[in-house]
């Protein structure tokens, strides 16, 4: 990662293993996430990412989620990986 | 040069779940899926050889758990989680035991078998996930129910004072007692993976919403609210006295790591008293 | 320190005690017990000799936590066992269920005194023959072995422990208390001599592995914690993989193959004893301590010229239906000894088909059935006119 440069992640949403709790949401500190119009097959409403600039890799959504529906990759990790492939 | 959108990575904790088992069946907005993702982070972070670990369980929502992990797992009888656990721990003392389950099975079936093993000190690492009812059989009193609040079984409230479970797990000897909110995740992360490095019998307790049973029943709106609740009384008092780590639903709700300390455990003992062994313990390492 | 597991000698020994030396001898090395006429003795001998052997002895709290403490033993890798009487088989039911379920292999011995409840603690009785098969929930068999001497307990108990190994089920040791306290005669063989049997474990990787997938004998192979196998264990109903399934399907699947694990292998687990059966009228059958009062009665009645047989049973379930059924074709009566008011006689009946009457000589308890009942029962059962 780049020095003196904000860490910047990529949210990841397993739909289909949501249920709607919301904890995601609530607990995101920068805003990124929001209630999506779509169902998943259980009837949830998983989150969408609003505001992709806005995440910066913390993982809270990730280790709040009771679900394990839902994670962080930095982005700098995925532009390594993405390149190398 | 266009760049090859490469897969994503899968959850990081998908290498230790049941995958095959995944959605689990805990309700939106329990805890104990919080809790459980604190385990599997702890058990990652500690870097344990994942084929010498295993989760004991006993029944209820939490006792669950044992199903989704990927490791040596067995789920138990209703409160006999601790004393199955010993038997294992006591033939394989090379493998890192875990018990998890919930406030009734440990602390009101399986109350006996807390104390004792408390007091032998076996090394394992209990993790209480408290939701303050009886949750899988819809919600009754349990030995936690706070004094007044209402259950399937105490409709006018409960009459029974509940019982401190840190303060009982310090008192009955306890190496490491401490307690936290699924809200606190990161400090319930660190505190797992510290009690499990511990030697000896370490407890962690974990308050839970039980959005469906005791929340719904008290009025206590949803797991959001609870959460909201836990972030607006809980106040973290590291060390204090276990007497004083009370949880009062309109006072505080004391959480933290109350205790830390050294003690033989049985095995040391079986070795050096029984077994006219030298002490081991210096050389003896319980988490290779 | 370190002393041998098989002590080979001939030893004038208490029964609980050759129980202990059996199980030590069989590859017994944890112990979890709870003290309880007249059973405690085999506690206090395991609590010598374990530490000795590289074993782990340890008193639980109570029985209901040592039931528990040698399932998560046997799980991880270790030949566990429990001793107790009555009050403390009570207890342990629900946990032998959790063993049945789970295919834990394990061993309770259980040193039967006078019940119902507290009972006559120092007293004998076989009043737990029943709940032996049926004590815990569900449907289920399991496999009880009845030594009917200090010797016995020292061979039959070998013998519950290879049983548990090979069928991956509990094995009940049905002693009594006259069994259990009487010192005799008891000789420990060669280690050599001794068979052992252990639990087989799985020859597949770990990613071709099915848990609860069954050999051809209906017994899963399973691996033993920490064998890197990371299978889950549960007293849920579970299908193949381990996994609890919440149905009628899972429900048949598991409980029939549990079942019929020991049904269809009976013929390799029943052992019964049969003395005088070519020209016998009448045949006795009888078990425990209860064996030695019929064979001093049925010698007594041979030598006077009845023609009376015996059949011991060993093994005391599964049952030997095949053998009652073929026995009650040829005689004019069966008569079952045993000291409770009519359980194994429940069993002979039934296997009888009414194709002979069968007699009980039997009371509640306390003490042993005399040679001399027995001997009016047979001569009584050789006298009566066959009703048509």
């Amino acid at each position: 990662m780049p020095p003196r440069e904000l860490s910047r992640g990529e949210v990841v949403i397993l739909a289909e293993r949501c249920k709607g709790c919301g904890f995601c949401i609530a607990y995101c500190p920068r805003g990124v996430l929001d209630v999506s119009d779509k169902f998943n097959s259980k009837g949830y409403h998983p989150p969408y990412v609003k505001e992709a600039d806005k995440c910066v890799n913390c993982h809270f959504c990730e280790i709040i989620c009771p679900e394990f529906a839902i994670y962080s990759v930095s982005i700098f990790e995925r532009k390594e990986e993405i390149a190398g492939a | 040069m266009t760049a090859r959108k490469k897969e994503l990575p899968p959850h990081p904790m998908d290498h230790l779940l049941r995958v095959d088992r995944i959605p689990h069946i805990w309700c939106p907005g329990c805890g104990i899926g919080t809790v459980f993702g604190g385990i599997l982070a702890a058990i990652q972070k500690s870097a344990f050889d994942l084929d010498r670990l295993a989760m004991v369980s006993g029944i209820g929502c939490t006792g669950r758990m044992a199903g989704y992990i990927k490791v040596d797992s067995f789920h138990t009888t209703h409160g006999r989680a601790i004393p199955f656990a010993t038997g294992l721990k006591l033939a394989r003392p090379d493998i890192k035991v875990i018990v998890a389950s919930g406030d009734g099975d440990l602390f009101a079936i399986g109350g006996n078998h807390f104390i004792h093993a408390a007091r032998r000190n076996i090394d394992m690492t209990v993790i209480c996930v408290n939701n303050l009812n009886y949750g899988m059989t819809g919600g009754q009193q349990a030995p936690s129910t706070p004094l007044g609040f209402k259950t399937t079984t105490t409709p006018e409230g409960s009459p029974e004072e509940p019982f401190n479970f840190c303060h009982l797990a310090d008192t009955c000897g306890a190496v490491y007692v401490a307690r936290w909110t699924a809200l606190h995740i990161r400090l319930l992360t660190n505190s797992i993976a510290e009690a499990m490095q511990k030697r000896g019998f370490s407890f962690v307790e974990v308050l839970c919403p039980c959005p469906s049973a005791f929340g719904r029943r008290n009025r206590l709106g949803s797991a959001l609210d609870t959460l909201k609740l836990y972030h607006d009384r809980s106040v973290i008092k590291n060390d204090i006295d276990t007497k004083g780590a009370v949880i009062d639903f309109s006072g505080e709700i004391v959480v933290g790591k109350f205790v830390d300390r050294t003690r033989q455990t049985f095995l040391d003992y079986y070795q050096t008293i029984v077994c006219h062994k030298e002490s081991e313990e210096n050389s003896a390492e319980a988490t290779k | 320190m370190r002393e041998k597991a098989v002590k080979k000698g001939i030893y004038f020994m208490n029964g609980d005690h050759a129980c202990c030396e059996g199980a030590i001898a069989a590859g017994c090395r944890f112990f979890a017990g709870y003290p309880i006429t007249p059973a405690t003795e085999v506690a206090e001998r395991m609590s010598v000799r374990l530490p000795q052997v590289g074993g782990i002895y340890i008193q639980m709290e109570d029985e209901i936590a040592s039931m528990a403490a040698i399932l998560g033993a046997s799980w991880g890798g270790a030949k566990a066992m429990t001793s107790t009487s009555g009050p403390g088989f009570s207890l342990m039911m629900e946990n032998i269920g959790l063993a049945v379920c789970t295919e834990t292999p394990c061993v309770i011995c259980n040193v039967q005194r006078a019940g119902p409840s507290t009972g006559l603690p120092t007293n004998v009785a076989q009043g737990d023959m029943m709940q032996a098969r049926w004590g815990s929930h569900g449907h289920y068999e399991i496999i009880a072995l009845a030594p009917s001497s200090p010797q016995e307990m020292f061979d039959l108990t070998i013998r519950a422990f290879n049983l548990s190994e090979e069928f991956r089920v509990p094995v009940l040791i049905m002693a009594d208390e006259v069994v259990g306290h009487m010192n005799e005669r008891v000789v420990i063989p060669d280690e050599a001599e001794i068979e052992i049997v252990n639990r087989r474990k799985p020859e597949v990787s770990p990613e071709a592995y099915l848990p609860y997938r069954p050999g051809p004998d209906g017994v899963p192979r399973l691996p033993d914690c920490g064998d890197g196998y990371r299978i889950h264990v549960t007293g849920l109903t579970h299908d193949e993989r381990g996994y609890p399934v919440m149905n009628a399907q899972a429900q048949a699947q598991m409980v029939e193959r549990i079942v019929n694990k020991i049904r269809r292998n009976r013929e390799k687990i029943i052992k019964t004893r049969s003395y005088y059966l070519d020209d016998a009228k009448v045949v006795v059958i009888a078990y425990g301590i209860t064996f030695r009062s019929a064979r001093s009665a049925v010698e007594e009645a041979r030598q006077a010229g009845l023609k009376v047989g015996l059949i011991k049973l060993e093994t005391v379930w599964p049952f030997p239906e095949e053998l009652v059924r073929s026995v009650a074709k040829e005689v004019k009566a069966l008569i079952v000894a045993e000291i409770n008011m009519g359980q194994m006689v429940l069993e002979v009946e039934r296997c009888a088909a009414g194709r002979c009457p069968v007699h009980l000589v039997s009371h509640a308890g306390g003490t042993v059935i005399r040679p001399e009942r027995i001997r009016e029962g047979i001569v009584s059962a050789l006298k009566r006119k066959r009703r048509r």
